[in-house]
């Protein structure tokens, strides 16, 4: 009786102090989050700092999202003919590939796959630069790392992910026509002309362009808090650069449910 | 900043009565470190015993329990974000790993200072840049790579970038450890060239006894978080208190233990302690 007593105090305790660092961290990186906003105005007018992270989180994550999203148009393309042509609906396969594009699978995608490359990236790097000593140097020299390193990094993020997903779509409505037109002989007129009679710039494109914008914002903030908050060592560096991927994958993922539902508006 | 009246102006910084604790684990326990105006100050101590925390309670990076801090007669714990940022402009600190930005090239790592807080005429940044590199050795390694260079061309190249703004105060964090005698030769002739050249003050934190005591007008012993020894280098030299002869003659076990706190031996290797 008295063991299982103990073993369901246990239970409780080690429960309680999970939920109370989760909400620790949680309170930390809101905190973080009104720091670094406080800094944007002073990074904009240097933008020569956001340009260099635009490179390295944009323009280098660029060649994995132009080919995933072919690849993704492709699949959409064949799965969907095969679908429709039991209703005789196959000339609607362009509108088809097109909303799945711009509603869901371009932000959603490209925010998996940009946590995946440059959102680990930048927790890796912003984690070593605290390991070195950089950021500490940094302090010392009277500049202010958040300001220097980390909102630059922010907001390079912020604006690149959205662009992505464009470029996911437009790229993977390209290889959905390459399958369907090309392959699958679907008249190429009623593929575009379906697409662009059906497409509504408000409800698809601009619920597109919001879902990705909120990703690009939590996917940033989640990789360049993890790499400030990191523990500085090997171990913990790795084990920042893990959180960052599954958080942000787990929270594009919920946000998309979320945003969804608000903007269909049906639940 | 009521302690700044009865303040002797030759001290530039003045640790008093410091107590220091990072969760339960006391770390300096009540020490006292006036540091000279215009001189090189040494503190030495085994590893562990608070050396850098003190040096980060000068830069302002963390806060003491009790006690004063006060450079240039600013209580750097009170000094808001601002102000704090202001007096940094004015010390620096040299890191035992240097540093250095890996993503720049040493040029651009000494130049970072200036960039960032003057607008210096980008010719007249290249002559600073250039004499910084001049006085540690290095004009021809300006456009290598940190990751190209060896610790003692690193740690040269990061006290390069401490001085490129002309600081009052520079610290340096074990600039000793893990050099060669060469590139530790060369450390401390800069170490005392710069502060004699510039006047700059200097606080080194070292346990590399000899380097240190050659180059330093002033010494403490620093041992457990507290001062167990001071005076000129001769003057700690000679001491005959029992604390000071082990760490200046290295010795394993004496009034800091060889153990580190444990139950008896034979209890343990028999299963009979807790």
């Amino acid at each position: 009786m008295n063991a299982r007593l103990t073993l369901a105090t246990d239970v409780l305790r080690n429960l309680g102090a999970v939920v109370l660092n989760t909400l620790e961290r949680l309170g930390r990186a809101a905190l973080f989050l009104v720091e670094m906003l406080s800094g944007v105005p002073v990074v904009l007018r240097r933008f020569i700092l956001i340009a260099q992270q635009l490179y390295a989180v944009g323009v280098l994550t660029l060649l994995i999202i132009l080919v995933s999203g072919m690849f993704v148009g492709m699949v959409l393309s064949l799965q969907g003919y095969n679908t429709l042509v039991k209703f005789g609906a196959e000339e609607s396969l362009g509108l088809m590939v097109a909303l799945s594009l711009v509603r869901e699978l371009g932000p959603v995608v490209t925010a998996l796959l940009f946590a995946g490359r440059a959102g680990s990236a930048l927790t890796a790097e912003i984690g070593l630069m605290k390991a070195t000593e950089q950021l500490a140097g940094m302090e010392m020299m009277a500049v202010n790392p958040i300001t220097r390193v980390l909102v630059p990094r922010f907001l390079a993020g912020v604006v690149a992910l959205p662009l992505l997903a464009a470029l996911f779509s437009a790229v993977g409505v390209l290889g959905g026509h390459v399958v369907g037109v090309g392959m699958l002989d679907v008249d190429a007129g009623s593929f575009w002309s379906q697409m662009q009679t059906n497409v509504d710039f408000q409800t698809d494109i601009l619920n597109g362009v919001i879902k990705s914008v909120v990703f690009g914002i939590v996917c940033s903030w989640i990789a360049v808090f993890e790499g400030y908050d990191a523990v500085p060592t090997s171990e913990g560096v790795a084990r920042a650069t893990n959180r960052t991927v599954v958080y942000s994958s787990l929270s594009v993922l919920a946000l998309d449910f979320i945003l969804t539902a608000l903007t269909l508006g049906d639940i | 900043m009521s302690a700044t009246a009865s303040r002797d102006p030759d001290i530039l910084v003045d640790i008093r009565d410091v107590h220091f604790s990072r969760g339960d684990r006391s770390i300096l326990k009540g020490i006292n470190v006036p540091i000279r105006r215009g001189s090189v100050t040494a503190i030495m101590g085994g590893s562990g015993c608070g050396k850098t925390t003190l040096l980060n309670l000068i830069g302002g990076r963390i806060k003491p329990n009790r006690g004063q801090v006060l450079v240039d007669g600013q209580s750097v714990p009170d000094l808001d974000t601002d102000a704090l940022y202001e007096l940094r402009k004015r010390m620096a600190m040299l890191f035992q790993s240097g540093a250095l930005f890996t993503d720049l090239s040493v040029f651009e790592n000494v130049a970072f200072p200036i960039r960032e807080h003057t607008k210096l005429p980008e010719s007249i940044l290249r002559t600073v840049v250039l004499m910084k590199l001049e006085t540690v050795g290095l004009r021809g390694a300006r456009e290598l790579m940190p990751s190209e260079l060896s610790g003692g061309m690193a740690r040269r190249v990061a006290l390069a970038r401490a001085i490129v703004l002309e600081p009052t105060l520079i610290m340096y964090d074990e600039p000793f450890t893990g050099l060669d005698p060469i590139s530790k030769g060369v450390i401390a002739k800069l170490i005392r060239s710069l502060n004699e050249n510039l006047g700059i003050t200097s606080i080194v934190v070292s346990h590399d006894v000899a380097e240190t005591c050659q180059i330093s007008d002033y010494a403490y012993l620093m041992g457990d978080g507290r001062i167990i020894g001071e005076g000129t280098p001769a003057e700690v030299q000679q001491s005959k208190s029992e604390f000071v002869r082990q760490f200046m003659d290295g010795l394993p076990d004496g009034p800091v233990p060889y153990q580190h706190p444990s139950s008896p031996y034979v209890d343990d290797l028999t299963g009979r302690s807790p």
